[in-house]
């Protein structure tokens, strides 16, 4: 699975402004909304579960990065975007330190091997630390959207 | 006791696959033994200890992956990350193998 399958480009967001865990999270949902990805009536209902699934332990993952997700029955296919905080947000990771890159995931019900395939690719291609550098120092949507492509294309990872 | 490798294979029983909630757990456990200790399928075996290596596996339902612990308390590593595979990371309902509400 590559980025361009499941991150939809009009829903990225450079220079997040939230500062809380609750705030980036709206702040992307309301992205995804924007962009025409999720109905504007289960905008609180999705926030609701992504912060839900958080208390069950953080998806700050360590190096800065975070994968929020849900589940949700309001999406045919699994939808996510992409957002970078210049300043980080506690995010409760397992590695105590401050989240900057966010990728934010809702995906069917029935669809588990979707949100497993979008999990491996992020954290594939996030070993690449020069790709995860780039992404936490990108100051707009088309930087890391030309970013995701970049990597898409294998130009980061050989494997 | 060794230095030799210990190794065995354990399945992915729960329907959600290796996804962040269970390699969360196998890290915690995994990081309480001293052992050095590898998992993967074949020859691409990731450090247990790292969340963001464990999730690179994609391991969905059904995956059968090699599990190794190298060190003096590599038995007892070995035996408590087997639990979680065996219990399906609690995961799976015991009557129906239904997946709970809050989950993934």
């Amino acid at each position: 699975m590559k980025f361009a399958d499941f991150i939809t480009k009009d829903a990225i967001r450079a220079e997040l402004k939230s500062e809380t865990k609750e705030a980036v999270i709206k702040e992307l949902v309301q992205a995804l909304l924007d962009a025409g990805e999720i109905d504007a009536d289960q905008q609180e209902d999705i926030v609701a579960s992504i912060m839900k699934r958080e208390e069950l332990g953080s998806t700050g993952i360590g190096r800065g990065v975070a994968v929020p997700h849900t589940k949700h029955p309001s999406v045919q296919k699994l939808v996510g975007t992409v957002g970078v905080s210049e300043g980080g947000v506690d995010f409760d990771s397992l590695d105590g330190e401050r989240v900057q890159l966010f990728f934010l995931l809702i995906s069917p019900p029935e669809r588990p091997g979707d949100h497993l395939r979008a999990l491996e690719n992020i954290s594939r291609q996030l070993r690449d630390e020069t790709f995860c550098r780039f992404l936490k120092q990108s100051k707009t949507a088309d930087d890391i959207h030309q970013l995701l492509q970049e990597a898409d294309d294998n130009q980061f990872v050989s494997g | 006791m060794t230095n030799a490798p210990l190794s065995r294979t354990v399945t992915v029983l729960n329907p959600q696959g290796l996804h962040a909630r269970p390699a969360d757990m196998l890290v915690r456990t995994a990081s309480k033994f001293t052992a050095e200790i590898m998992i993967g399928k074949d020859s691409e075996l990731v450090d247990c200890k790292s969340i963001l290596s464990l999730l690179t596996l994609g391991a969905a339902q059904g995956t059968k992956l090699t599990l190794t612990a190298t060190g003096t308390d590599a038995t007892e590593a070995l035996e408590s990350i087997a639990q979680l595979f065996d219990a399906g990371f609690d995961e799976i309902d015991s009557a129906k193998g239904v997946e709970p509400v809050v989950d993934s």
